[in-house]
């Protein structure tokens, strides 16, 4: 009895034994799935095997039983896995071939970019509309007492010389300042106000520091208590935010026919931090704006009491700021329209 | 104006260096833009004396010279100049000596004969721009001294950027009393003496125009010495001052204007005929100028005249004729004082600005004119001898404008500076700017120097007392924010939002000049006419842009020359035109774009950009209204642009701008060798957007449906859009035009629509059926109106 029982589990273990090396020899999905059927199916030869136990004695077949349904459920197990192991090998080879260049360049990725002076002036607008300025407009097609006349500037004034104009044939002019619209604002506008103007000014004077076209921001204050200190104090704290860096003031007396006093701003140079370079010319001071406290005879002009108001302007050069700031060397790079330079803001 | 520093320090020398003294006058509103020590390679040039001079043996044209340069030592020099002679004291350049012209002086051999230096002009010194001979040196200078201390060294020139109102520091006088007053140093005015008459000759004056001419002082000088020469230190002081020496009378005048900043004229006595009279010119009057242009005077121009024709022009330049020369022997000297206004008016008309003129329109202080006269006349009898006559003097005193008393109130100082200044501290500033004072309970009156023209007001007492106290001194304050004045739109569409939109589509923004080709702007909007320029800048920018196409254009071919090929460009600006009589300055926004659609890149298909890229750009532009459904593009010709490839951009019914291919022909013209598309939209029309309002969201599902229809080439899809929007109504929630056909299948002269609609109740779940009934009377509608038919 032993001998047949032994013989019967040598051959249970020689079919398991078959079945997986032909198992581990399968290389796809469905060779598994037949290999399953063969051997565990219906019709499969484990499961013959099982319907075979009435052939053999009673006391034999629990323990045979036994054997055959050990070895199902060990090559089920195996199958199993297999069966997962080729998925995942599959799915991986898909992938594989689904795989990208990731380093390829990305699609539409062009974009463009602002004119410098354009983005310098934007800037300079968001600046004073924190400190409460409002932008205002005027035209560039100007006319003598806008221009001239209601800025103290009268025919003749020698400070007309230091405005190359450009005229029409109806003695109307390119504006050559932003200075006009305060005179515009404040004959439509009642104080207090806090206003700047940026916009195109023209100049007949073409060189390597001049261009016929540039652009200025001008800013006027009035109220009932506005004071030099408070023009002081305004610009130190503009110029410092413009340029991101502690910076000395120096306030210059000087002359314009709409401001007394007057003065122009240098500020400590910030190419070289004062130490003397090129730029400020060894003298580690940078010009970069006129201002001064608004002149009785332009309150006179648009009607407002002086004795009651007072008031500051300023006025900045952009494109002297836009050099500053990026480091331009050249002025008349920015009307050459080179998108080779334009590209680099 | 250039002034000698060593001139100014004989008026007044404060303690300070020059780097000192300029740093003062900086910051007190004279801005000291140049600072040059004079010749400072004046090492080894000393004083010589020539004692031999005798041909060159082998040189027609050279001379060799003894000179002595120490008492016992004589060096040979070879020389070429005419004015070599026995006697005379010279500069002699030594070897190893630096002139400022460049040369470097060594022991040569001058056509055999050995040069141990050599003889110096002005030019050589750099003082001149051209010498005529050797410099002369005055017959006191001391043998082998360094030429340095003959010529006043060291000096420095000093540069300063005077402002127009402060015509009264136009002199060595001015800006010492300017030193004076900022640093306290005393002023040594120098003390000028009359010279006493000792002839009798005079020329009778008549102020013929009194209000241009209120004060004229004049002078006879007799018998001076036609061969007398300029003294070498005025020679150096006006050379230091960049006036040229020219003959010594002129000179002498230039120096005290220099000095005093009265401009001086002086006449060849013998050439003046009668009297002299101050008036307006006459129609057709001619005088030929110093310099020899004859010019034609126009009437009313205030002349300088004898009692047969102009002499000079007042003020300005004086004339030809009556000019002194080298054989003048007896003078005229005018000292006068002239209408600013007047001389500005007319040296601006003739475009001669002249020193005099420079000083007369910023004006003259009214009581110098005779001082000046004195002191010309001293300095005139000691250069060129002679004998003065008699000062005449003429003075319409109504027209001699006075200084007048100015109130000054305390409290408007500090109301101004925003810190007030010590009362004390505010008298001493006045006292010392020449201003006399006259204390009141709270305020002050102050009556400025006759020299101060320019201080009027109390506002220019303010910032005099600023301007001298320091504006460093006042402090800086920061008033707080004012509310706002209005409310903050939200409505607005700031240029900044249609710049970024416009750049992260691709699109660089440039600047371009407003004034631009009058031939490109004819190429580019030949049915306007531009505004010219009277005075521009060339011919090339003769005209005011009347759209912005030409910057644009410009821009797109000047980065087509140097290899550029993809562009988008865009610019905000003004464009300028002529309505009727008046004037249009409307903001634009315009853009350009050629070359590929993108740049290259493995995943696209290359194609080049076209009308429909460009106008996807101004729907997105469009969409940041809130009103992109109401634009319209409306096939329309422009005579700069292609004609079947150009449109009015419409808001509604409203035109507000243009878009198109560039006409071949412009394009020819302008040498752009590709397809260009522009457009121009008026700023305005997209600067305000509609504020959005919510609409309930259905809850209901919605229904596609897909149609293609078959309409005539020549029926533009936006009637099919408008029609279909229209006949479906409220239930229509979207449109889309997703194909456009032509060609097989389709007969020719026909084109294919696809469109998709998409339908969808608000309240209720649409029917299959009434998606049906819809879409069946939308088909009808374009059979029966637009002759369409479905395609199968």
């Amino acid at each position: 009895m032993s001998d047949t029982t032994e013989a019967v589990q040598q051959q249970i273990a020689q079919l398991l034994g078959e079945a997986e090396a032909a198992l581990h020899a399968a290389d796809n999905a469905a060779t598994v799935e037949d290999l399953r059927v063969r051997y565990l199916g219906k019709k499969g030869v484990l499961t013959e095997r099982l319907k075979q136990l009435g052939n053999l004695p009673p006391e034999l077949r629990p323990q045979v039983g036994k054997w055959v349904n050990e070895a199902k459920d060990a090559l089920q197990t195996q199958i199993s896995a297999r069966k997962r192991e080729l998925d995942t090998a599959a799915r991986e080879r898909t992938f594989q071939q689904e795989t990208f260049d990731v380093t390829l360049p990305g699609r539409g990725s062009h974009t463009g970019g602002l004119h410098p002076v354009t983005r310098t002036l934007e800037r300079l607008e968001d600046l004073f509309a924190h400190l409460g300025f409002e932008t205002a407009d005027g035209p560039e097609i100007e006319d003598d007492y806008h221009n001239f006349e209601a800025l103290n500037i009268p025919a003749n004034h020698p400070a007309r010389a230091m405005h190359d104009t450009f005229y029409f044939n109806d003695g109307t002019l390119l504006r050559t300042h932003t200075s006009p619209v305060q005179i515009r604002y404040l004959e439509t506008h009642k104080p207090p106000l806090r206003i700047i103007a940026p916009g195109r000014v023209y100049r007949r004077d073409s060189d390597i520091t001049h261009t016929p076209m540039f652009h200025q921001i001008e800013g006027l204050l009035v109220d009932e208590t506005t004071s030099f200190a408070d023009l002081k104090g305004i610009l130190h704290l503009f110029l410092v935010q413009f340029f991101e860096k502690k910076l000395k003031l120096r306030f210059r007396p000087s002359f314009f026919p709409f401001t007394e006093p007057s003065a122009e701003v240098d500020i400590s140079c910030v190419i070289c931090d004062a130490k003397g370079c090129r730029v400020c010319k060894q003298t580690g001071w940078l010009e970069v704006l006129g201002c001064g406290m608004v002149h009785p005879e332009v309150f006179r002009c648009v009607g407002i009491d002086s004795e009651r108001y007072s008031g500051y302007a300023f006025g900045l050069g952009v494109e002297r700021l836009a050099m500053l700031r990026y480091g331009v060397n050249d002025l008349r790079l920015f009307y050459e329209n080179d998108l080779r330079f334009l590209r680099q803001f | 104006m250039k002034l000698s520093e060593q001139w100014l320090r004989e008026w007044v020398s404060p303690k300070l260096d020059t780097d000192g003294l300029a740093e003062r006058l900086t910051m007190a509103g004279l801005e000291v833009s140049g600072k040059l020590p004079v010749a400072a390679n004046f090492d080894r040039v000393v004083v010589g004396d020539i004692v031999a001079v005798e041909p060159h043996p082998a040189a027609e044209r050279l001379r060799r010279c003894q000179v002595r340069i120490a008492k016992s030592k004589t060096i040979a020099l070879v020389s070429g100049a005419p004015n070599v002679a026995t006697g005379v004291k010279v500069a002699v350049a030594l070897p190893g000596a630096n002139l400022p012209g460049g040369s470097k002086i060594e022991i040569t051999e001058i056509r055999g004969e050995t040069s141990e230096g050599m003889l110096c002009s002005a030019a050589d010194l750099g003082w001149e721009d051209e010498s005529t001979g050797i410099l002369v040196l005055d017959k006191a200078a001391k043998v082998g001294a360094s030429l340095a201390t003959q010529c006043a060294l060291p000096d420095s020139v000093l540069e300063i950027d005077l402002t127009p109102n402060r015509g009264d520091c136009l002199s060595i006088a001015g800006i010492a009393r300017e030193v004076a007053a900022i640093t306290g140093a005393r002023l040594r005015s120098s003390k000028i003496r009359d010279v006493p008459a000792r002839s009798r000759r005079s020329l009778p004056v008549r102020l013929g125009a009194p209000n241009d001419c209120p004060h004229y002082a004049g002078r006879v000088l007799e018998g001076i010495n036609p061969r007398a020469i300029t003294p070498l230190w005025m020679k150096l002081r006006l050379h230091r001052s960049g006036v040229r020496s020219i003959h010594p009378v002129v000179d002498v005048t230039n120096y005290v204007m220099l000095e005093l900043g009265q401009p001086m004229h002086a006449f060849d006595l013998n050439k003046l005929q009668g009297s002299i009279r101050v008036r307006h010119a006459l129609h057709g009057e001619q005088l030929i100028l110093l310099g020899g242009t004859e010019v034609a005077l126009e009437a009313g121009t205030l002349l300088i005249a004898d009692e047969a024709r102009p002499l000079a022009l007042a003020g300005i330049m004086g004339g030809a004729d009556s000019a002194v020369g080298a054989d003048t022997v007896d003078l005229f000297l005018e000292s006068a004082y002239f209408n600013p206004n007047v001389i500005a008016q007319r040296a601006r008309k003739m475009g001669l600005q002249t020193e005099s003129s420079q000083r007369f329109e910023r004006g003259v202080d009214p009581t110098l004119q005779r001082r000046a006269l004195q002191r010309a006349t001293a300095l005139l009898c000691d250069v060129v001898g002679g004998r003065p006559g008699p000062v005449m003097e003429q003075t319409a005193r109504r027209h001699v404008k006075r200084p007048k008393p100015i109130r000054l109130r305390a409290s408007r100082v500090t109301r101004i500076l925003g810190t007030s200044i010590a009362r004390s501290a505010a008298e001493t500033t006045f006292k010392r700017l020449g201003m006399r004072i006259r204390r009141t309970a709270q305020d002050w009156n102050v009556v400025p120097p006759s020299h101060r023209f320019d201080v009027t007001r109390e506002i220019d007492l303010i910032e005099e007392l600023a301007r001298v106290h320091g504006y460093d001194k006042i402090p800086e304050h920061v008033a707080p924010l004012p509310p706002p004045r209005d409310f903050y739109s939200e409505t607005r569409v700031s240029k900044s939002r249609m710049r970024q939109l416009l750049v992260d589509r691709g699109y660089q923004e440039i600047i371009s000049y407003s004034f631009v080709d009058p031939a490109h702007q004819g190429l580019l909007d030949p049915e306007s006419s531009p505004i010219k320029l009277s005075n521009p800048i060339s011919a090339e920018m003769g005209v005011m842009r009347s759209n912005l196409w030409p910057g644009l254009v410009q821009a797109i071919g000047y980065n087509l020359n140097r290899q550029q090929n993809r562009m988008r460009f865009f610019e905000i600006g003004r464009r300028f035109r002529a309505k009727g009589g008046s004037l249009g300055q409307d903001k634009m926004l315009a853009g350009a774009a050629c070359g590929p659609a993108f740049a290259s890149q493995w995943g696209i298909a290359p194609r080049p950009v076209d009308f429909y890229d460009v106008k996807g750009d101004i729907e997105a532009l469009m969409a940041l209204t809130g009103r992109a459904l109401e634009l319209r593009f409306r096939q329309t010709r422009h005579p700069a642009l292609h004609p079947g490839q150009s449109a009015t951009i419409n808001l509604g019914s409203e035109p507000i701008g243009w878009i198109g291919a560039l006409h071949p022909e412009a394009r020819s013209r302008l040498d752009i060798g590709v397809p260009l598309y522009v457009f121009e939209i008026q700023l305005t029309a997209i600067s305000t957007s509609i504020r959005a309002n919510f609409s309930e969201i259905s809850k209901f599902p919605s229904i596609r449906r897909d149609l293609a229809v078959i309409v005539s080439e020549t029926t533009a899809a936006q009637q099919v859009l408008d029609r279909i929007t229209e006949v479906a109504g409220n239930l229509l929630v979207n449109l889309e035009l997703f194909d456009e056909y032509r060609g097989e299948g389709i007969d020719s002269g026909r084109k294919s629509l696809a469109l998709g609609l998409t339908l969808q109740d608000s309240s209720r779940t649409l029917k299959e059926v009434e998606a049906e009934r819809v879409v069946s009377e939308v088909l009808a509608v374009l059979q029966s109106e637009l002759g369409a038919e479905l395609r199968r």
